[in-house]
């Protein structure tokens, strides 16, 4: 990312500040998150984890919230523009309260808007660095959507972000069902979180499962994975690769 | 209403707390030709009285769709009531397009009484000459509100707004408690019935009037002429029955009691 744009923040050589405006790189980011429609609604799994670069510095990172009364937010990628993002929600919640009105923002249309945002700072050359999940419940109906930091957007069964499109989708492929019952959604979601921990490098064993239904929402306490070391896989795991070449 | 010495700017208030232009601008609304909007639990109708300019030409447009779920009757100052329906065609398509939503009609009533509020507040603007029934439907039911010039909005079972409506309220007020459980073709009858009360005498044909619907499962659309003609085959025919019976004992009370109903010859061309 060394090209420069032209910003309308005045003359790059004068103005020290122009560059340093535009989200260039990623620093404190969360990986991966797994999200499934249910009977009752959307269960949503993200681990607790902040990676600074390698490093896994931050260990009580909540990556999902509820937005409104009907929507639950899970996000990947660079954590303060998930707060910003929260924040511009925030706004958006609050001043759809204020109308009192009977009307309610729904998931579908917090996943516009999101849609919107993601899409215009890409324009701009200047992404918010998140891959966001929207689940919900409104009357009935349940909602699951996802937006990547380029602005594409897609409503589906079941979504996962980062490293969970390549090694917990192809799981979900084989054994979602429509009208999961609440225990077995939570094995599925379990099963995936597992494999991540054990091939993700900036997964940390540290996960809570959110739920949306009609009700509500809720989000779990923090608990861990039971995790097996001894397979046969993990003894001398440089067996085929002696020496350097 | 004759004039007076506080009359002359929207932003002098008179001695006993009025804004006279403000007022004028609500006249210019009665000028108009007639408006009804009718609402039940799941539809909602709006019917108006068409007017030419002369033989020669076309009718007046007074009914314009905003949006699927949206539509607003005019009456008073067309050219004002057309500024008006792209800026309520504006903010509910911005609002679709970015929440992917229909936007609620109480929020772009909201929004459209604000814009009308600004012009009674500024010394270079004046008053907005068109009132507006503003028929939709959104999360919380069918909706029929009424937009004056003041800024002032209300909600309605039924209304009818413009020269002559009078006579039309007169047989809204009667029939309104059962409005909200009609069924669809019952409020289309009854907002014809509404409209020929304010044709006075004059023979009801479907050339006369413009009718449009909304409803739960039906995105807003006019009747064509053909089905306007049936439904009025369904009471023309028979004009000594009882219901015309009621009708014509109204319409005698209703026209000592009219307001602003002046003659076809005394509307300025800008109106209708």
């Amino acid at each position: 990312m060394t090209f420069t744009i032209p910003i309308d923040n005045g003359d790059a050589l004068k103005n020290a500040e122009t560059d340093s405006q535009r989200t260039l790189y990623p620093y404190v980011t969360g990986t991966s998150i797994v999200a499934i429609k249910y009977k009752d609604g959307v269960l949503m799994a993200s681990d607790m984890g902040g990676s600074y670069g390698s490093t896994l510095r931050y260990k009580n990172i909540e990556r999902v919230k509820a937005i409104g009364k009907h929507s639950l937010l899970g996000a990947s990628g660079e954590i303060s523009d998930f707060q910003e993002i929260l924040r511009y929600l925030d706004e958006l919640v609050l001043n759809d309260n204020m109308w009192d009105d009977g009307n309610s923002l729904g998931p579908k249309e917090v996943h516009n808007y999101l849609t919107r945002v993601m899409y215009n700072r890409r324009n701009k050359f200047n992404p918010l660095w998140n891959t966001l999940v929207l689940g919900g419940v409104k009357n009935g109906q349940s909602y699951l959507g996802m937006v990547s930091m380029i602005g594409v957007s897609f409503e589906d069964n079941h979504v996962a972000t980062g490293f969970g499109n390549h090694l917990a989708r192809p799981i979900l492929r084989d054994e979602w069902h429509a009208d999961l019952s609440f225990e077995d959604g939570v094995k599925l979601l379990e099963k995936c979180m597992r494999v991540l921990l054990y091939r993700d490098r900036s997964a940390i064993n540290k996960l809570q499962i959110s739920k949306i239904t009609e009700e509500g929402v809720t989000v779990s306490q923090p608990y861990s994975l039971k995790t097996f070391w001894e397979f046969q896989a993990f003894h001398n795991p440089t067996a085929g690769a002696q020496g350097s070449w | 209403m004759f004039r007076n010495q506080y009359d002359t700017d929207v932003t002098t208030w008179s001695p006993t707390g009025r804004l006279f232009q403000v007022e004028y601008a609500m006249e210019a609304v009665k000028q108009g030709s007639a408006a009804i909007g009718l609402r039940s639990r799941s539809h909602v109708v709006l019917a108006s009285v068409n007017k030419a300019q002369s033989e020669l030409s076309s009718h007046q447009w007074k009914i314009f769709k905003v949006d699927d779920h949206i539509g607003v009757a005019i009456a008073g100052l067309t050219a004002d009531g057309r500024v008006l329906s792209r800026y309520m065609r504006s903010e509910s398509i911005n609002h679709s397009f970015t929440y992917e939503s229909p936007l609620p009609v109480g929020r772009l009533v909201v929004r459209l009484a604000d814009k009308a509020q600004v012009c009674t507040q500024r010394s270079w603007k004046r008053p907005y000459g068109v009132g507006l029934l503003v028929g939709g439907l959104d999360e919380s039911g069918a909706h029929l509100y009424y937009n004056c010039p003041s800024g002032n909005y209300f909600e309605y079972q039924a209304f009818a707004i413009g020269s002559r409506s009078q006579a039309a309220k007169t047989y809204l007020e009667r029939r309104f408690e059962s409005f909200n459980e009609s069924s669809r073709e019952d409020l289309i009858k009854d907002a014809i019935l509404a409209i020929r009360e304010t044709l006075q005498g004059e023979t009801l044909k479907s050339s006369l009037c413009t009718v449009s619907v909304l409803g739960v499962d039906e995105p807003f659309h006019f009747l064509d002429q053909e089905s306007i003609q049936k439904v009025i085959d369904t009471f023309e025919k028979v004009p000594e029955e009882e219901e015309d019976g009621g009708e014509a004992e109204a319409e005698a009370a209703a026209a000592p009691a009219e307001q602003g109903g002046a003659g076809d010859q005394d509307v300025a061309p800008m109106e209708m």
